[in-house]
């Protein structure tokens, strides 16, 4: 797993400037497991106390209320991306609808704390026991069929989650508007800009869990056979192993993990819009995966954390006057995260498959490929 | 082309599907008259050997067709360069109708031999409307076998004609089929002994994806001893001479 | 009594739209086992360029011929668009299933993202011909007009595509090519030469149903495609991709269901309603395109 070790220096990108790439080349390949992970933690640890700023990157210091903000939002769909790319990468099923279970989570939170009136712990234990249960029922409907019928069925479930949503049944999900978090029921630790470093370390919290469980499950048995499912599943049949428990498990699991990665983006933002209940949320999460390196150990996180915040960025762009100048031809588009994301994904597909999380494994042929040839 | 040459020449061919190895280096000849059988015990390889020739499943080695490296031409470049394929399965197509099968065999270049195809099967031009879905199995052969006939084909692929026919119509597709190789070259794959006692020719037995035995039809079936060795014993056991019949 | 019939036609008329954006869908899915999240976008064009013609192209207009030759001009713009995506990004990454999926995503994403660059999120008033605005009574129901022409326009196409498959030869390679691909080649054909052509028929199709949901809908927003190619999806998966048929029949019956749930429930419970049906027909059914598709896709 040398990609492991080697990917770490994308991880840190946005974070800090990246150690130079030739000299992670010329580095002893073997690297023990446990370095890429401590050197993550300890970026991501010191991070909320450092005031060393990046020019061009972040517009405050790194420990800045609006830049651990950002980094919050990243790390949150980091780790949601990792909890889909369970499906995705490792299993090999193509779903089309976690945005469900990630909705479910957020909004079903802040329906039992306004409707309710129950405290933020309450509120999200029985929110992600609900979208747990939820995964679990669906996947089991869903789960009789595959392929590219799963993907269907999976997205057709999703967008009921999104109408049902929009079309805000007795006045309860604030429909096209969404719902804000009420701050007298959450703790307050958690309210006021002052307190965003705190926001930051709940992301940091659920990325730690998400990668945490999605890592400890693949390296059980149970992943064994995931991997099995995803090589090949009729071979696993053939085997005498029944595929569909094992891939409910995984659905059921992703699900819980998308539900709580709901909860935190509530808190993390301050409350939830329909946006997220939509097909193209889900789709999003796939090129976040696929930019970064499906069924990679840190392919995911890294593409979403990337996604997340070129989308940011971009959209501060456009907000500002530094697309003034350009004709509208050229500036009408740029003003779009989406079809520069969309248009870029493409490009990805075709030129550059396996994602970041191939750079380095790239990267070193390349430099072989050259040192051979000298 | 000499008489000498053989029509196609497979030479080391390898074929793994889903990383298992299931050809293993097939090497044979076919002639370029009468029928080659390629025999063995189920699973052994003899469909994806067809398959593999026709560029169905991605292959190594070298396979050459009359006298032309066909290795590495896309399958329908391969079929129209005139070899006629009868799937282990039919492959007819059920929601089009007999005659809609029919014409899509239709060869650009080719006249169509209806009056040939219409001799041998009538019932296929009695139900030239009717989906081919709603066909028996014996039917669903007939079509399968008169799509290849349309054609002037130099080779024709038969991959067990008679598997899961009835008795009475195991004879009359066995009666076809003798009756083409007259015409055409013909490699078949067939499990029904006494249909390949009856067109004779060259055996080809391949056991776990190698070719295991070449020779005469006849010598070897005549060899009880060694057809029980290389097909195993058989439901269908070793039968009497051109007795038709005995469902695989 | 008037409520039912006006419920049946705009239930039909829904049909009528999904069919058009189906048809296409089962056709690229069947033959090439390309999940077309671009059909949406395809969808987008069309709306987007026939609005565009019925105002500036010289010769179309709102209303009367020029409104036929802006939806000609949508038609045309869908059209080409399905025929370059299908050379330019489906053909070099032939038998990459997931990748072609992949892309198609992007293209899902991007191009109704520059369509709102260009001409803003904001739903923009779709013109509406004179013959087709108003109502028409019937059994004692007011209907709008327009449903009228969406079911013709959805029955036209249905008859061409009949016709198609059953008279041309490319028609008859594309069905058997549903069916069973590799046999198809194995008879000498070509498969993959009639693929840009079912890109460009599916194309057509979605610009065209573009253009009708303007008018059933009276406006047209970027992502309008997106949403209902969700539904186009669920009437893939109930009418299989065997038969053109098949698929008007799911069409009819995920409108009617739409339509009818929507008006004797809770407005929206409707749209849930198909989800529901979708649910039961899995579950009681293994048939269809779950049984054709289980595994296609690794």
């Amino acid at each position: 797993m040398n990609v492991d070790t080697d990917t770490k220096h994308t991880t840190e990108a946005p974070a800090a400037p990246a150690a130079p790439v030739a000299e992670a080349v010329r580095r002893p390949r073997r690297v023990p497991a446990w370095v890429a992970p401590a050197v993550v933690a300890v970026v991501l640890l010191s991070l909320p106390f450092s005031t060393l700023r990046i020019p061009g990157l972040f517009e405050g210091t790194l420990n800045s209320p609006s830049t651990l903000h950002v980094l919050a939002t990243c790390l949150v769909l980091g780790g949601l991306a990792t909890s889909y790319d369970l499906l995705y990468g490792r299993v090999g099923l193509l779903s089309f609808g976690h945005a469900l279970y990630f909705a479910a989570g957020a909004y079903l939170a802040v329906l039992l704390m306004g409707i309710l009136e129950l405290p933020l712990l309450w509120s999200a234990l029985i929110a992600v026991a609900s979208g747990t249960l939820l995964a679990l029922v669906l996947g089991a409907i869903s789960l009789r069929v595959s392929g590219i019928a799963l993907a269907m069925v999976t997205l057709a479930f999703a967008q009921a989650g999104s109408i049902l949503v929009v079309r805000d049944p007795g006045r309860m999900t604030g429909g096209e508007e969404g719902l804000s978090l009420n701050p007298d029921l959450v703790p307050d630790a958690f309210i006021g800009v002052v307190n965003t470093v705190n926001l930051y370390w709940l992301a940091v919290g659920y990325v730690v869990v998400a990668l945490g469980v999605v890592w400890w499950l693949s390296a059980t048995p149970v992943g064994r056979v995931w991997q099995g499912i995803r090589a090949n599943e009729q071979r696993v049949s053939v085997l005498g192993v029944n595929p569909y428990p094992y891939k409910l498990a995984a659905f059921t699991v992703a699900g819980a993990l998308a539900s709580l990665g709901g909860v935190v983006y509530l808190v993390v933002s301050g409350g939830v819009t329909p946006a997220i209940t939509t097909a193209e949320f889900t789709l999003t999460l796939l090129v976040m995966v696929s930019l970064g390196g499906a069924g990679t150990r840190w392919g995911p996180l890294v593409g979403a954390v990337v996604y997340t915040y070129v989308d940011h960025r971009l959209l501060q762009l456009a907000a500002s006057d530094v697309f003034d100048g350009l004709p509208a031809v050229v500036r009408a588009p740029l003003s779009q995260p989406l079809f520069i994301l969309g248009t870029l994904f493409v490009l990805l597909v075709f030129f550059f498959p396996g994602g970041l999380a191939a750079l380095p494994s790239r990267i070193h042929a390349a430099l072989r490929r050259r040192a051979a040839a000298a | 082309m000499t008489a000498a040459e053989p029509l196609v020449d497979v030479a080391d061919v390898h074929v793994w599907i889903e990383g298992s190895h299931i050809l293993q280096g097939v090497s044979f000849t076919v002639a370029d008259h009468g029928v080659t059988s390629l025999l063995g015990r189920n699973g052994v390889g003899k469909t994806t050997t067809v398959k593999a020739i026709l560029g169905l499943v991605p292959r190594t080695g070298r396979i050459v067709f009359a006298g032309r490296d066909i290795t590495a031409d896309p399958t329908h470049a391969i079929a129209a360069m005139g070899i006629g394929y009868v799937p282990e399965d039919r492959g007819v197509f059920a929601g089009l109708t007999v005659a809609e099968n029919l014409r899509l065999a239709e060869r650009r270049g080719h006249t169509p031999r209806y009056d040939l195809v219409h001799d041998l099967f009538p019932e296929l031009a009695r139900r030239a409307n009717q989906p081919a879905g709603t066909l028996s199995g014996g039917q669903q052969q007939m079509l399968a076998i008169g799509r290849v006939l349309l054609n002037d084909n130099r080779l024709l692929i038969v991959d067990e004609p008679t598997k899961g026919l009835a008795p009475r119509v195991v004879a009359e597709v066995a009666d076809a089929v003798a009756r083409i190789a007259e015409e055409v070259p013909v490699l078949l794959v067939e499990q029904n002994l006494a249909l390949v006692r009856r067109v004779a020719g060259q055996a080809v037995v391949v056991d776990a994806g190698r070719v295991v035995h070449t020779g005469n039809v006849l010598d070897l079936l005549d060899d009880a001893e060694r057809t029980r060795e290389l097909l195993g014993v058989s439901k269908t056991s070793v039968p009497a001479h051109g007795q038709p019949g005995g469902a695989a | 009594m008037s409520t039912v019939v006006l419920l049946v036609v705009t239930g039909l008329g829904l049909g009528a739209l999904y069919f058009l954006i189906a048809s296409g869908l089962s056709l690229i899915f069947g033959l090439m086992d390309v999940l077309n999240f671009a059909h949406g976008a395809f969808l987008t064009i069309g709306a987007y360029a026939t609005w565009w013609a019925s105002v500036y192209l010289p010769g179309a207009g709102g209303d009367g011929v020029g409104f036929l030759v802006a939806v000609a001009f949508g038609v045309a713009a869908g059209t080409l668009a399905a025929t370059l995506v299908e050379l330019g990004v489906i053909r070099p990454l032939y038998g990459r299933h997931r990748e072609q999926i992949l892309v198609t995503v992007g293209l899902s994403l991007a191009v109704p993202a520059l369509v709102q660059a260009i001409w803003g999120a904001d739903p923009l008033p779709f013109p509406r011909p004179e013959l087709v605005s108003g109502t028409v009574t019937l059994l004692g129901a007011a209907i709008p007009t327009d449903r009228f022409l969406l079911i013709a326009v959805a029955a036209l196409v249905l008859a061409g595509l009949l016709l198609f498959g059953t008279r041309t030869r490319y028609g008859l390679i594309v069905r058997a090519g549903v069916e069973d691909r590799a046999m198809v080649t194995a008879l000498g054909i070509d498969v993959r030469k009639s693929f840009t052509l079912v890109f460009a028929i599916g194309g057509a199709a979605a610009a065209l149903a573009g253009a009708l949901g303007g008018l059933y809908f009276g406006v047209i927003t970027p992502f309008q495609g997106t949403s209902l190619l969700v539904f186009a999806f669920i009437v893939v998966v109930i009418g299989g991709t065997t038969s053109t048929v098949g698929c008007a029949v799911a069409s009819v019956a995920v409108g009617m269901v739409q339509q009818f749930a929507n008006y004797y429930t809770v407005a929206g419970l409707g749209d849930i309603a198909v989800v529901i049906v979708l649910a039961a027909v899995l579950l009681t059914r293994q048939g269809g395109l779950a049984k054709a598709t289980a595994g296609r896709v690794a």
